[in-house]
């Protein structure tokens, strides 16, 4: 089961812009060193491995770099240098409100999504799809299935009972992907995301084959608040453990290493949020409640608010692990600048929302700081963490961590039945929109929902193999302390 | 046949990120492909990514002497077969 679906070639390039984007930071001429990224990248007489000339491999990895700045590809003019840019970019003193980006030159490509008869069509007598059709789209010309475009609604019947397997359906990646509709091609020919519906799940950025859809990367104003000599704090979220091939004391010590001031693992307010949510839990059932779902997700909780807000009321209150760290953080440090380093593109959207988190860094990113820095996590020393966390908040990163860390907290005699949801897809969605609506889930009282399928280790924004990922982290759970039921004072802190 | 075919996937933080993270699946289709005939192991870093940029071209593997730069899983087991069929 391969969770971590972005092609490969897609996600080298994107990570060989950071690296190039950080050196270029760190180098004595950050706008011009910026400037020359994809001149570097596809010097003169170069091989042109993906497009038409070297001159659109080049305009394409300069819009690449523009989202490294943490810019809009579709409001930037194309005639700025991107010297200028990366001088705009150490001005802001926020990131930009919608987290992701389309690069419109990339995504030209595709074909817009239909149903279309391939030539595998026999022309055959029982002619299943002209009569399965509830819109009269097919007719046989010249003894073969013609789909009248102006009333095939998609619905994709034909599709599955061509006896040949003859008549296809042509997606787009990324609009395939999207479990709420958000990404479309427009009648341009340009995939474009609309922000009232996005859930910035990110499922879009794994799935585009061109890698046309790219994070607004917040890693220049990081590097900056660094550089200017802030006290800057790391909040690694759980699923980080398993991300690098190194250990998690390791990991600390290699995060230092980039001028961090400390690292926090938000591990941690996973302790208080499991704590909170297993009494809101027990409050609710008492009160008569046929079930609640967790509130951890970043992109469930966006799906809750913009397509299902019939869901609130069964969604636990509860705070996320995030939300209890950072504010740990801020009261231990009240001068602090904090950064989440996030498994994924949603927890962009939650920290713009929380004024405790300050900025966001994903594996990727954390990743091509390594690399442009040259540190080997493998060599690093081992550096301990101040305050431990307990193995079930350092397994919710795993798809049914959650609801089982709840259910250790819970009363024996509490009739509690876990429903995970796996990933937020079409027929997932469904299924939530129907509990919401009658009130009731007949597969269980405590949902967990999780964005990603797998967890958060399944995130858009991860570096390592879901599989290998999965063993590394496990490996960590286990030599960790568990949860005590009746101690609830040891977590509270 | 006398000599194991020797596989080395570089497991050091640059090929790590720019993708042996996902050759990281060899290390168990190779055995189950080729039996003793390969020898595959992930490997600290071979040091082939810090020569000028050539952090670009990772990740590396190696399959006996031979380099294999901006390696994929396709890349590796054809190096194998062409090793095999000497």
């Amino acid at each position: 089961m391969s969770m971590n679906s972005t092609p490969k070639q897609t996600s080298h390039l994107k990570r060989e812009i950071l690296v190039r984007l950080i050196k270029a930071f760190l180098s004595d001429n950050f706008p011009e060193n910026t400037r020359l990224i994809p001149f570097a990248m596809r010097p003169k007489g170069s091989e042109v491995p993906y497009r038409c000339c070297i001159h659109k491999e080049r305009a394409i990895l300069r819009d690449r770099a523009v989202a490294g700045l943490g810019m809009s590809i579709e409001e930037t003019d194309d005639s700025v240098l991107l010297s200028t840019l990366a001088e705009e970019s150490l001005k802001r003193t926020e990131p930009e409100e919608d987290p992701l980006t389309v690069l419109t030159t990339a995504c030209k490509g595709c074909v817009p999504s239909r149903i279309y008869v391939t030539d595998l069509c026999q022309g055959c007598v029982a002619r299943p799809c002209v009569n399965t059709c509830k819109f009269g789209a097919i007719s046989i010309q010249n003894g073969k299935s013609v789909i009248d475009p102006e009333k095939c609604k998609n619905c994709g019947m034909c599709v599955q009972v061509c006896p040949y397997q003859a008549i296809t359906k042509i997606i787009v990646p990324c609009e395939n992907a999207c479990p709420v509709g958000a990404i479309a091609k427009g009648e341009d020919g340009h995939a474009k995301i609309d922000f009232e519906k996005c859930i910035s799940c990110g499922k879009c950025v794994a799935a585009c084959p061109f890698g046309a859809v790219h994070e607004k990367s917040q890693i220049i104003d990081i590097l900056k608040n660094i550089k200017a000599g802030k006290k800057v704090i790391a909040m690694v979220a759980p699923a980080i453990m398993g991300q690098l091939p190194c250990t998690p004391t390791q990991l600390k010590e290699a995060i230092m290493e980039l001028g961090f001031a400390d690292v926090y693992e938000v591990a941690q307010g996973a302790d208080v949020t499991t704590k909170t949510e297993a009494k809101e839990f027990e409050e609710r059932l008492e009160a008569g409640a046929e079930f609640m779902t967790t509130s951890c997700c970043a992109g469930y909780n966006e799906l809750v608010e913009k397509h299902i807000p019939e869901m609130k009321p069964f969604r636990s209150d509860t705070k996320t692990p995030l939300y209890y760290t950072a504010e740990i953080v801020k009261k231990e440090h009240p001068d602090a600048v904090t950064v989440f380093f996030s498994p994924c593109n949603a927890k962009r959207k939650e920290a713009m929302q929380n004024p405790n988190v300050d900025y966001v860094l994903n594996y990727e990113e954390l990743g091509a700081w390594f690399v442009a820095l040259g540190i080997q996590v493998a060599e690093c020393s081992e550096s301990k963490f101040k305050t431990e966390a307990s193995a079930e908040a350092r397994n919710y990163a795993v798809t049914g961590g959650v609801a089982k860390a709840v259910q250790t907290m819970l009363p024996e005699h509490l009739p509690t039945y876990p429903v995970v949801i796996n990933g937020l897809d079409k027929q997932s969605i469904r299924d939530l929109k129907k509990y919401a609506k009658n009130g009731v889930c007949e597969l269980g009282n405590l949902i967990e929902v999780m964005a990603c399928p797998g967890g958060c280790l399944g995130g858009n924004g991860t570096v390592n193999a879901y599989k290998q990922a999965l063993k590394q982290l496990t490996g960590y759970v286990n030599e960790s302390e568990h949860l005590v039921n009746e101690e609830n004072e040891k977590i509270e802190k | 046949m006398d000599k194991k075919v020797s596989v080395k996937v570089c497991l050091g933080t640059t090929c790590f990120v720019m993708g042996s993270a996902n050759l990281q699946e060899l290390i168990e289709l190779v055995p189950r492909k080729y039996g003793d005939k390969v020898d595959v192991s992930g490997v600290p870093c071979l040091g082939l990514c810090s020569i000028d940029w050539e952090f670009s071209k990772a990740p590396y593997v190696k399959v006996d002497d031979d380099v294999i730069k901006e390696a994929t899983v396709e890349k590796v087991l054809a190096a194998i077969e062409k090793k095999l069929s000497k």
